[in-house]
């Protein structure tokens, strides 16, 4: 199993051109290398072969894949942009960087992709319900968003923690329908998000597909929800190649399960000039012990379904992560990436919450683009890798900053992330006002008037 | 996933299973066995040696220790509540090798230990096994670990001589269940219903759908568990399964009333093994 990546980190191609051996695209799972698997309960086993049998059959299916395009254009916005970054560039060594616009998606994230393709597949299962867990909201957001389009009940599991930081989104998904359960087990975040839903599934899997965010999990999700977010790397490959006439040098995406980021790489895995780079939640420092950062400091295990690298204590008992990206808060990561960095095709590093939040004010305000927390990791990190690159560049080849190209996925726009930026930031006042809301003196909309005009500077004092 | 191949193979010397002794002694008895599922560390190291030796002396057959997991998805509301309390008072995993052999000394009971796989796969499945061995440990119940993905176990278990309890649920398939009954030693573990561990005021008739499934793959001996919590489940189950399994009803028990009132209740259980009449009409739970 390890021939493949041990030709390819040869510079070799094997002799069978294009043959699936020789390739790191479209690992089928359920393995790849010692990772991933079916760690799960025997009750679930039946619903996963149902699943696995309707992907195969609808993954190569025309009709099916017709339906998900013409969703993906038409409905989703697809294909998102490939927008370049200049004055952002300047901060990134002066290389230059582009960002791939899922931000510009339907519902605001890449997150779409996946619970389209996945909805339509409970269809095709004849099932009635979906559930979903979701950190950030994103995923909530977009399962409800599906399930009011498709006509399936939908109900999503969030950590209480992150319906406490994430509470736009907990609307959004009351106001398009979803059933939203705050689970108070736990670290109150994603990963007991996930233990919840799994509970849900095993007690109503005849009627309910669990539509699982990222590529984690048993299989097939982690080869599944890949295949729907392929769509991101196969435009942005053709997209670069229009606009710069050739490969990009690096890719950036963060990750917390790497959903996003494997939908980008995909594409680019077996074009050894393209460096890989997928930026993990540091959180307050890596050696501060409060980090998502599964696979620079965790070792393999099992979680929710999967063999990965995982954050565990000596016990193997799962060890609480931190982020201030609710969507990277997770202690676990995908197994395709835990293979991916065992190989060394992608590199893998910290970004922290000081780094990020550095990365999401200086984009918002240099490109006019507000990104999500989530995001903004894969930026800090552009900035250190377009950093390193052209000094690389111009040490090796006397290459000028510009003559680099890197590829950034904006997988998610900042909206959700206001208030939790507008407190990183001190912007707001004692009372979690955003300083300078609370002056006027005139009523609010809407809002009852005893009698006549002359009561405005009294009514000041109400607010 | 990979066909999975029995490795007991034919010609090699047989395992002496613990579990499927005690389901046995049980049955030359004249009822069925009674197993009782605790949880380690829960309400501290003491009381649940304490209450598993009680629960022992009170006509249980098998006593599950579970090892306090992080993130038990196969768990209700009450073994979360106290296996999360177990954790919050520094349980270790080590501890229950402990806790296997205090109610091995003091009592006739097989002792399982029911585990969530990756505290096992952290600590070394070889290393595991070899000190739930020493400990008089009679095998293991993996409610996450299906036979596919078992390689290490099984060769582990047949190093230590352990039993492998695998569980079967309404949905597996015909295949599936011929599948884990071959890899079993000890009993299959009939799942009752589709959900989580809890106590329910009824258990489901899939149960004894499960078991026929099971014993027609050749499994000699099927328990149920999942929602039984009183002595009516307990004589229904009977009639047609080699076992029955207890666990919420006797955690809160434990968390309610302490020692006395898990004692108690095991008593009260095993008494469905009893013709209808001489049974408390009470509930347990």
């Amino acid at each position: 199993m390890d021939d493949p990546a041990a030709a390819f980190l040869a510079g070799g191609r094997g002799p069978a051109e294009g043959s699936p051996e020789h390739s790191l695209r479209h690992a089928p799972g359920p393995y790849f290398g010692s990772y991933g698997g079916r760690w799960m309960p025997e009750s679930l086993i039946a619903a996963l072969e149902e699943l696995e049998e309707t992907f195969e059959k609808a993954k190569i299916d025309p009709e099916f894949l017709a339906e998900v395009a013409e969703l993906n254009k038409n409905y989703s916005g697809r294909p998102s942009l490939l927008t370049e970054a200049k004055r952002f560039s300047e901060h990134a060594g002066g290389a230059r960087v582009f960002l791939k616009r899922e931000d510009l998606n339907h519902t605001g994230s890449h997150k779409i992709n996946n619970v389209l393709g996945q909805a339509l597949l409970a269809k095709r299962m004849g099932k009635t319900r979906i559930i979903a867990e979701t950190g950030a909201g994103q995923h909530g957001v977009a399962s409800a968003t599906a399930a009011a389009l498709l006509g399936l009940e939908c109900v999503v599991y969030m950590g209480a923690e992150d319906c406490r930081r994430q509470a736009l989104n907990v609307a959004r998904m009351q106001l398009l329908g979803a059933t939203v359960v705050p689970v108070t087990n736990g670290s109150q975040t994603l990963k007991d998000a996930i233990n919840d839903a799994l509970r849900d599934w095993v007690a109503n899997v005849e009627t309910t597909h669990y539509v699982l965010g990222t590529v984690s999990g048993a299989h097939p999700f982690p080869a599944m929800v890949r295949f729907f977010h392929e769509v991101i790397g196969e435009e942005a490959r053709g997209q670069i190649l229009d606009q710069v006439g050739r490969l990009p040098d690096a890719l950036c995406a963060c990750i917390g399960g790497g959903s996003n980021a494997i939908g980008l790489f995909h594409s680019f895995l077996d074009d050894p000039s393209v460096k890989i780079y997928g930026f993990e939640a540091g959180g307050d420092g890596v050696n501060t012990g409060r980090h998502a950062a599964t696979i620079t400091l965790g070792r393999p295990g099992v979680l929710h379904g999967a063999r990965s690298y995982l954050m565990q204590d000596e016990d193997g008992q799962t060890i609480e992560s931190h982020s201030i990206s609710a969507g990277l808060d997770y202690p676990g990561v995908g197994p395709e990436h835990a293979y991916l960095a065992d190989i060394g095709r992608v590199t893998y590093e910290p970004i922290t919450d000081v780094e990020a939040m550095d990365a999401f004010k200086l984009l918002s305000q240099t490109e006019g683009i507000i990104p999500a927390i989530e995001s903004a990791h894969a930026l800090a990190g552009a900035i250190k890798v377009g950093q390193r690159l052209t000094a690389e560049a111009a040490a090796l080849k006397g290459a000028t900053p510009s003559d680099t190209v890197i590829i950034v996925n904006l997988s998610g726009r900042g909206d959700k992330d206001v208030e939790t930026a507008a407190e990183w930031f001190g912007m707001l006042d004692e009372d979690g006002h955003v300083r300078g809301t609370t002056l006027s003196t005139r009523h609010a909309k809407g809002a009852a008037r005893s009698a006549g005009a002359d009561e405005n500077a009294e009514d000041a004092t109400h607010e | 996933m990979s066909e999975t191949t029995t490795p007991a193979a034919v010609g090699a010397p047989a395992i002496a299973s613990k579990s499927a002794a005690a389901i046995d002694r049980a049955k030359a008895a004249g009822r069925k066995a009674l197993i009782a599922y605790l949880p380690a560390g829960f309400p501290d190291r003491q009381t649940a040696i304490d209450a598993a030796i009680a629960v022992a002396r009170n006509g249980a057959d098998i006593i599950e220790i579970g090892i306090p997991y992080s993130d038990p998805v196969m768990d209700g509301p009450v073994i979360q509540a106290a296996t999360t309390q177990a954790l919050a008072n520094g349980f270790r995993v080590a501890d229950v090798f402990d806790i296997v052999a205090a109610v091995t000394a003091e009592t006739d009971a097989a002792v399982l230990v029911m585990t969530y796989w990756n505290p096992v796969l952290r600590m070394g499945v070889d290393e595991f096994s070899r000190r739930l061995a020493e400990a008089g440990g009679a095998g293991l119940i993996t409610p996450d670990l299906i036979p596919d993905e078992a390689a290490e176990w099984f060769a582990a278990s047949d190093k230590y001589g352990l039993d492998r309890v695998f569980l079967v649920a309404p949905s597996s398939t015909p295949e599936r269940v011929a599948m884990t009954v071959q890899a079993t030693r000890g009993f299959v573990y009939a799942v009752s219903i589709m959900g989580v561990t809890g106590a329910r005021s009824s258990v489901s008739s899939a149960a004894e759908a499960v078991v026929a499934a099971a014993h027609a793959a050749g499994a000699e001996r099927a328990c149920v568990g999942l929602g039984v919590s009183r002595p009516e489940h307990v004589r229904e189950i009977a009639a047609y399964a080699d076992g029955v399994i207890v666990g919420t009803a006797l955690v809160a028990a434990l968390r309610d009333g302490g020692v006395p009132a898990v004692g108690a209740l095991a008593k009260e259980l095993s008494g469905g093994f009893e013709p209808a009449a001489a049974t408390p009409s009470s509930t347990g739970a």
